[in-house]
């Protein structure tokens, strides 16, 4: 059984830097677990330490039943592959994937049998006796996927995998990743710092915030229900609309519109949260429309967004593609309170 | 010649060749044993000094104790019996302007100041201009050559030059040569107090401009072009674009060779030595060192001339290095 | 990429003989003419000893070398055969080779130990020792030389005794600074996670060193090798020092020193001499510039 379980782990360097503060988080057996959020979160650092190349300044890292704070990196039965690959530059593929398994004291015969198969997985059977600087970029990365499935561990680590590919190979990658972790059936901890990778490829996402845990559940529950201000602006792509908002009488009043409330809550000043694809073309209720100034008109083919001013406030609404809007227009647009939120001005937490 | 010199010395060569590393692996992977031995959370503690032990012994032993030896030596008198404070320094120091350390000082200065700004100018006229031909290579090899062979041999070529016969005689030294054919009388380069210095430092350049121009071409080289060509798109001419574009950015490197070759010139020794000993007023302060120890038995004196060098280099090597860190960074 | 100025889009210019292009055909056959003319002026002083080291004695004293470059050519081999045969030169030669090779091999060794402490293990003063190493690069050797030989002498390593133990010792004392920095630069530029990855294969430090760290090490340890082996060949003062008073022991640039301090006339052997010193490390230095070159610029630091 491979569950990994984070608990109240902290990080600290110094006593003003602490980059990783109680960390709770329980990540299931063969569950691909996405951790995500702005460079500089901590995800990296909560990463590493699972690996044993931090040390744990406060809590318990437990893979299985076991706690590993004071299990050397080796011993911790986890394999794990780098951002930028590190491969032996001096050494051939075969040889880069048969390493850990010699530091294992393994026979021959059963090295070869796992690098074989491993490659033939990858498809690197061409490979074997090339050296990296010989290989393409996603060449590498698949070499360095192979060093860390010929190990068979109980956890595979992926500290941003995919950035230094370039766009078309990262989209293809993507999906060979996910294909491969049903394969193995293995759990994978998975770091980034792109909300697209997170929401396609996780079962679960965890996202970080300045070494704070800020919510942990599905990509659909995340983007659904964001549980603070925070998450609610960093998934989903264009961001959401953010606009400052007073509460009076179940309604919230914003600078160029006002919109019933679908619930009463208990605040009288906040921010106003609601998608692009919320405001649309399509006014069903009067009460719930507002007037856009128009200043871009971005069309996609398949989409169209109009960025512009509602009121003195700044607005994103995806539109009918085959609305005839220009800059400088006026449009009326209505909003789905559905899918409506409301963020606590001092707590910045979701209070609808 | 006797080649039986040749095969006592093969072999151990080769014993020195195989066995030193050979020993030095076995102590490391010896030590490495023992490390393991220890609990887990002292190994890291301990198993740095096994690596570094012997060059911390013997870096001990042939650079830390002799300075302090010296340093030590240099208070008291040539008997090494009686302790003398400064006086060994005042010794030295004395008889200002004339006096013999005054003059090896007043050369060891000619030497830092004509010496680096010469050889810095043509380092970076030499790495410009070849910069621009085709034929940059071989031209850059035979102008650096002169750093692969000993300043010794560099002495016997440039004596040669110096060459003197009688006025009237034909000429055997090319640069006596050169005055014959601009009508001046041959002239003793390296006899004559007033030109001696010159001489040698000129035959110091002729070393050490290979070494300057490889490096600055090398500074050169890492401009990026696009600097170039938008200076040259906003307007600029070359001269402008070399003072001040190109002239700037090589600046750090400009002053890591210059301070380089400022320690070479204070540390000068081995040309002054064999062209012309120290003699006709172009003295050094480590030819003087050397004499007073090797020739004058002076252990005492020669021991402060040595510590005055050493004060003289730290400040030069410390500014060196981190003027060095700063190129090391920017690239 | 050069900094050649190319206009930009001068159609005068290429109309032949048009004010524009003369300007520039006349500076850049300047150019070709300055840099051709650097280039011979440098070779000159060489050049002037190598070609009277192939003329006899009286030809040397009577009329400067260049002469000889025109006819008649009265070249002779006399000066090689005959510094070979009379001087100590043949000794010499093997000499310079029995202090160079282990002057090299022992202290590289040692500083690639030493080295890679000091880039990837963490221990108590490390930085404060690597700081006074480097520092040590300032220590003019003079300062040293009285204080060790009176050491050699206590302890009987002399060159009578123990042949040339002594200047080997004494070469990796004042070569270590040098070989440790240069090669603790090149460890510390290796990427960490590199080291990471073999952490969590379960290397440990001696497989790290051995089978990752020295493998991609070879350009740099070569690069030393090679800038060590050259100047330990080149050096004077310290062999005059340690082994100089023995004539049996003596390297080639001793020797040679001792020629010239001798001979007051006897120009011919000195430029055989001279040249014959030359040979390996010009050898050296033309087939392995590139390292050479290499270990120049990383020691643009070494005084």
């Amino acid at each position: 059984m491979s569950s990994v379980t984070y608990d109240h782990v902290v990080k600290r360097y110094t006593s003003d830097l602490t980059v990783v503060k109680d960390f709770n988080v329980e990540i299931k057996d063969k569950e691909f677990m996405v951790l995500v959020g702005p460079s500089g979160c901590g995800k990296s650092t909560a990463l590493r330490m699972l690996a044993g190349l931090e040390s744990i300044s406060e809590g318990q890292i437990r893979i299985g039943d076991r706690v590993v704070n004071d299990v050397a990196a080796k011993d911790r039965d986890i394999a794990m592959v780098f951002q930028s690959y590190a491969l032996y530059p001096h050494m051939s593929v075969y040889d880069n994937m048969a390493f850990p398994l010699q530091m294992q004291h393994m026979k021959k015969p059963d090295i070869d049998q796992r690098v074989k198969n491993a490659s033939r997985i990858l498809g690197l059977d061409n490979f074997l006796a090339r050296k990296p600087r010989a290989l393409s970029g996603g060449q590498r990365q698949r070499v360095a996927l192979g060093r860390a499935i010929v190990r068979n561990p109980k956890v595979f680590l992926l500290d941003e995998p995919l950035s230094n590919l370039d766009a078309k190979l990262r989209g293809q990658t993507r999906i060979e990743l996910q294909k491969l972790h049903r394969d193995l059936e293995t759990t994978f901890i998975y770091v980034t710092h792109d909300q697209v990778e997170a929401m396609t490829m996780g079962d679960r996402i965890a996202i970080m915030n300045a070494g704070i845990l800020q919510q942990v559940g599905t990509p659909g529950e995340i983007y659904d229900h964001p549980a603070n201000l925070f998450v609610a602006g960093f998934i989903g792509s264009p961001t959401m609309n953010f606009v400052p908002a007073t509460v009076e009488n179940g309604s919230a009043k914003a600078s160029g519109f006002s919109v019933k409330l679908p619930k009463s809550i208990s605040a009288t000043k906040g921010t106003l949260g609601f998608r692009p694809e919320a405001v649309t073309d399509r006014v069903t209720d009067e009460a719930n429309s507002m007037q856009m100034k128009v200043d871009v008109v971005e069309r996609l083919g398949s989409d169209q967004f109009l960025y512009g001013k509602v009121g003195g406030d700044a607005v994103t609404a995806r539109v009918d593609p085959r609305m005839k809007v220009d800059p400088g227009d006026t449009v009326k647009l209505g909003l789905d309170t559905r899918t409506l939120h409301f963020f606590d001005a001092e707590t910045e937490l979701a209070l609808i | 010649m006797d080649f039986s010199v040749l095969l006592s010395d093969v072999p151990t060569l080769l014993i020195v060749i195989v066995g030193v590393p050979a020993v030095l692996g076995a102590y490391i992977v010896g030590g490495e044993y023992l490390v393991r031995l220890l609990p887990d959370k002292s190994r890291p503690a301990v198993r740095p000094w096994i690596w570094v032990g012997p060059a911390l012994v013997i870096v001990g032993v042939f650079l830390v104790y002799p300075v302090v030896g010296t340093a030590w030596r240099s208070l008291f008198d040539t008997s090494g019996d009686n302790f003398v404070g400064l006086s060994n320094y005042a010794n030295q120091l004395a008889g200002f302007p004339n006096g013999n350390a005054w003059i090896a000082l007043r050369n060891n200065i000619y030497w830092l100041v004509l010496f680096t700004l010469v050889v810095l100018f043509f380092g970076l006229l030499f790495a410009v201009l070849t910069d621009r031909v085709p034929y940059e290579s071989p031209v850059k090899s035979l102008i650096f050559m002169p750093m692969a062979i000993s300043f010794v041999a560099l002495s016997v070529i440039w004596l040669f030059m110096y060459s003197y016969q009688q006025p009237g005689d034909p000429q055997t030294g090319t640069m006596n040569a050169i005055l014959q054919v601009f009508h001046h009388d041959p002239v003793t380069w390296v006899e004559d107090a007033n030109i001696a210095t010159l001489a040698l430092i000129a035959a110091g350049i002729w070393g050490f401009v290979g070494f300057a121009m490889v490096i600055l071409s090398a500074a050169l080289k890492g401009i990026p072009g696009d600097l170039l060509e938008a200076a040259r798109v906003d307007g600029a001419g070359e001269m402008t674009i070399f003072r001040r574009v190109i002239f700037p950015l090589m600046m750090p490197t400009i002053v890591v060779v210059g301070t380089t070759l400022v320690i070479f010139a204070l540390k000068a020794f081995d040309i002054v030595y064999v062209m012309t000993g120290g003699n006709f007023d172009s003295d050094v302060l480590a030819n003087r060192m050397y004499k007073l120890a090797f020739v004058a038995f002076e252990p005492g004196l020669s021991s402060a001339v040595a510590i005055i060098l050493v004060a003289a280099v730290v400040p030069v090597l410390i500014f060196n290095l981190r003027q060095f860190r700063a190129v090391e960074a920017r690239r | 990429m050069t900094i050649a100025s190319e206009r930009i889009a001068v159609p005068a210019a290429e109309r032949r003989f048009s004010p524009d292009w003369l300007g520039q055909v006349f500076s850049k056959g300047l150019l070709h003419v300055v840099v051709i003319g650097i280039t011979l002026m440098w070779i000159v002083p060489t050049l002037g000893l190598l070609v009277s080291s192939f003329r006899s004695p009286s030809d040397i004293a009577s009329s400067g070398w260049w002469t000889a470059l025109s006819p008649p050519f009265k070249f002779t081999l006399d000066n090689y055969t005959g510094v070979l045969n009379t001087s100590n030169l043949g000794t010499s030669f093997f000499n310079s080779f029995m202090i160079t090779i282990p002057a090299t091999v022992i202290p590289v060794s040692i500083a690639a130990f030493a080295a890679y402490a000091f880039s990837w293990m963490k221990f108590w003063g490390r930085d404060f020792f690597f700081l006074a190493l480097v520092g040590l690069l300032a220590v003019p050797l003079q300062a040293t030389f009285i204080p060790i030989l009176s050491l050699f002498v206590k302890f009987g390593l002399t060159p009578e005794n123990v042949g040339f133990l002594g200047l080997w010792l004494a070469h990796t004392g004042y070569g270590l600074p040098f070989a440790i920095y240069l090669l603790a630069n090149f460890f510390r530029s290796l990427p960490t996670d590199l080291f990471e990855s073999a952490e969590i294969d379960g290397a440990g430090t001696l497989t790290v060193f051995f089978r990752i760290v020295l493998p991609l090490s070879v350009p740099a340890i070569a690069s030393l090798v090679i800038f060590q082996f050259l100047w330990i060949w080149n050096d004077y003062l310290v062999a005059l020092i340690y082994v100089g008073g023995t004539a049996d022991f003596a390297p080639l640039t001793v020797t040679i020193a001792n020629l010239v301090n001798s001979n007051g006339q006897g120009w011919e052997l000195l430029t055989a001499a001279a040249f014959f010193s030359m040979i390996v490390p010009l050898i050296v230095f033309f087939s392995l510039q590139r390292f050479f070159v290499r270990g120049i610029l990383a020691g643009s630091v070494k005084g």
